[in-house]
């Protein structure tokens, strides 16, 4: 079989028994995964919605008309926009944060290393309805903790969840504590493969806790942080059920991201040839970034 | 033909969903959906209606509300739609749409038990669709004004409102002794139903007369508009979502607001909720209406929910008997005893204590003033988008004449595909 690679030391037997070994999880991802992507890509191509499931000769061949309609449709541009500031602000803020965490727990000096990785990552693992009960009642206008405390320097009442110009802020701030725990375990791993004699021979040269992180501790985490980088980024890109179940995108769509609306669109609205177009325009959104940022790596990997 | 192409993968996509298969009705047994606490409490009149019945047994299926509108919809998609469900009065036209039920004309024609004239006139007609008959309202609902006595009292402003001018001036003398902290009513931004129960009081139509495209800009309902965030701007309202609502009864107990619009389920939760020495200081009242010309009281919504039977049980009688047997006065007052929702026959108002509460009084005169939505299967998604214009003016990102424009703008595009096909159903009816 021509697709098993030349190097490969299997005879064309072994290679055929390879194929029906593997023949049940190919089936499996081309019925469950290979199908349904191109059944949502004919999708968008179609206007395919609730007069449609009634009769499907009301569907009509659209061709590019819904990702057209995007472009003129000023809820996707800002959509769009919330979820380029998620991944502008949230990313680079959930990786400082994991980052600060994974050199507290890594460090030598902090005693319950065991504790504080168990705190930092209980968020990643706890169910969002019972954060989001807890964080609503946190960010309550007129009893939550948040405003009593901002209240005790003076600072006047701040509607969180119900003001446009607060609410993203408080979403953006709700999914870095759910998900730098996640980052922060990749870091320590990180940290951990970076061997102790570097540190010795840098203390030896005189180097300061300032230019060990620098010079040291940086620039061998660097693949490990373009890992989370990028994990981080696609999690931000598609993030949805933070303002789903604490605002709904709202107030006047200040927090609505593009996953929402593609969910908004399909299951609420049942457009679901305008959300199948959403969904691929996101897909494109973050090969398009993923491939950035794993040039970047590749480009550092040759120097 | 490019038509064809995209009809054989929209069917080929439906086959799939469909292959789950269509079942045959069993004559013998109705499968019954009901959502919440209705499909808990339900249960109750079950067996009596299988001691009339014998033979027949009824299977209640239990739908939490949030996901009821959802598996009703994948249900119709997947052939697997119960025989007889309860269904929000607003969704009919959508299930209307989708071919999904079985009307209910010739089974009422044959049926002199149900005399139309006892039911609530506009609960009944929400569930006419194009002339026909396609659900029988089970329970009603609708928005009144629910007030504390004692801060209205003392602001000495006319009560009950019968006008918006009364309304608003009661309102500014309850905010003038209450002070910065403290508002006359309660109006979260982020609800449709109150904004859009204005509009209808002053004669708006919402959308043109077939449904093809928004009427936002007419003058009726820029008037209710203009009203409506007016009470923001005066501070008469806080400019609050409904999240932002920690605790209503708390809130009315600390008279944070002494007016809320609200539907009959409170009548319940503010006896249950409210502290005993609260319990003589809240009443409610029927809405105001624009002026002294439009008649009191002005309308309000026709809330609720009705029976169906789905298309495929059109010929199974002992659905039929099920939705007939749950529409007897004697088991609504029993229902209405069971879960507190009201009743939809005036018959059934009478075996009830309703007619001696001086607070469900109000539900009564504002049942007789009712208005219907626009019948439309986009109106969920067009007054979802009535409350974010509402909420730009009230945050000020856009003035009214704007955020009406745009309103418009948004809902004849959503109404395109509505009218691709009135069109095509004109043209295909012309010779």
């Amino acid at each position: 079989m021509s697709a098993v690679p030349r190097e490969s030391t299997g005879t064309p037997k072994e290679a055929r028994a390879a194929w029906w070994l593997l023949a049940p999880a190919l089936g499996a991802i081309v019925l469950f995964f290979a199908l349904p992507v191109v059944a949502g890509l004919l999708l968008s191509f179609t206007d395919f919605d609730l007069y449609a499931i009634a009769d499907p000769r009301n569907a009509r061949f659209v061709g590019l008309g819904n990702y057209a309609r995007l472009l003129r449709d000023p809820l996707f541009w800002k959509a769009l926009g919330n979820t380029f500031l998620l991944v502008a602000v949230g990313g680079p803020l959930t990786l400082a944060v994991a980052l600060g965490g994974a050199l507290l727990v890594n460090s030598r000096l902090a005693r319950l290393r065991g504790l504080y990785r168990t705190i930092f990552f209980a968020p990643v693992v706890t169910t969002l309805v019972a954060v989001a009960v807890v964080w609503r009642a946190l960010y309550h206008p007129r009893f939550g903790l948040f405003n009593q405390i901002l209240g005790l320097f003076g600072v006047p009442e701040i509607d969180w969840l119900g003001h446009p110009r607060w609410a993203m802020f408080a979403i953006v701030l709700l999914s870095v504590w759910r998900s730098f725990g996640y980052c922060l375990v990749i870091l320590v791993a990180g940290l951990q493969a970076i061997p102790e004699t570097l540190y010795e021979a840098a203390r030896l040269d005189g180097a300061s806790w300032w230019q060990q992180l620098r010079h040291v501790t940086l620039p061998l985490l660097r693949p490990t942080l373009i890992f989370a980088g990028v994990i981080t980024t696609v999690g931000f890109f598609q993030l949805f059920a933070e303002p789903y179940v604490m605002t709904r995108g709202g107030p006047l769509n200040a927090t609505l991201s593009i996953a929402l609306l593609m969910y908004q669109q399909g299951f609420r609205w049942w457009n679901m040839g305008h959300a199948a177009a959403l969904a691929f325009t996101l897909f494109a959104l973050i090969l398009a970034t993923s491939a950035l940022q794993v040039g970047l790596r590749r480009r550092e990997a040759r120097r | 033909m490019a038509g064809h192409a995209n009809q054989l993968g929209a069917a080929g996509l439906l086959f799939a969903l469909a292959a789950c298969g269509a079942r045959e009705p069993d004559p013998n047994l109705v499968r019954f959906w009901a959502f919440g606490r209705e499909g808990e409490m339900v249960r109750e009149l079950v067996p009596e209606f299988e001691r009339r019945h014998p033979g027949v047994r009824v299977e209640v299926q239990q739908v939490p509300w949030t996901a009821a509108h959802e598996k009703l919809l994948t249900a119709h998609v997947g052939n697997a739609t119960p025989d007889v469900a309860q269904l929000g009065n607003t969704w009919v036209p959508e299930f209307v749409a989708l071919e999904a039920l079985a009307p209910l004309d010739e089974r009422l024609a044959a049926a002199p038990a149900f005399a139309h004239a006892d039911y609530f006139a506009g609960a009944w007609d929400s569930n006419v669709v194009d002339g026909t008959t396609w659900g029988l309202p089970w329970y009603v609902d609708t928005r009144v004004l629910f007030y504390r006595t004692d801060l209205v009292a003392a602001s000495g402003g006319p009560w009950p409102p019968r006008t918006w001018a009364e309304l608003r001036q009661t309102m500014a003398r309850i905010k003038q002794r209450g002070g910065a902290e403290r508002f006359a009513i309660l109006l979260p931004v982020d609800e449709w139903d109150k904004p859009v129960i204005l509009g209808l009081q002053a004669g708006a139509t919402l959308l043109d007369p077939q449904g093809r495209r928004g009427a936002f800009r007419d003058p009726r309902f820029r008037r209710a508009m203009a009203f409506y965030t007016d009470l923001f701007a005066a501070r008469l309202a806080p400019p609050v979502t409904s999240s932002g609502v920690a605790n209503l009864y708390q809130q009315f107990e600390e008279g944070y607001f002494a007016m809320v619009v609200t539907g009959p389920w409170n009548l319940g939760e503010f006896r249950k909720r409210l502290p005993p020495d609260m319990q003589q200081r809240w009443a409610t009242a029927p809405l105001p209406a624009p002026d002294a010309a439009a008649g009191y009281p002005g309308v309000s919504l026709a809330g609720g929910a009705s029976l169906v039977i789905f298309r495929h049980a059109a010929e199974h009688d002992a659905a039929w008997r099920l939705v007939e047997f749950l529409s007897a006065p004697a088991q609504q007052a029993r229902f209405y005893e069971l879960t507190g929702d009201l009743p939809s026959r005036r018959s059934a108002w009478a075996r009830t204590d309703l007619d001696a509460d001086p607070r469900a009084a109000a539900f009564r005169e504002q049942l007789g003033a009712l208005a219907s939505l626009p019948k439309v299967p986009e109106l969920e998604q067009i007054v979802a988008r009535v409350a974010e214009a509402v909420e730009q003016v009230v945050r000020g990102s856009k003035t009214l004449d704007q955020a009406l424009a745009a309103l418009d703008a948004d809902v004849d595009r959503m109404l395109e595909k509505r009218r691709f096909l009135l069109d095509r159903k004109a043209g295909e009816a012309r010779p």
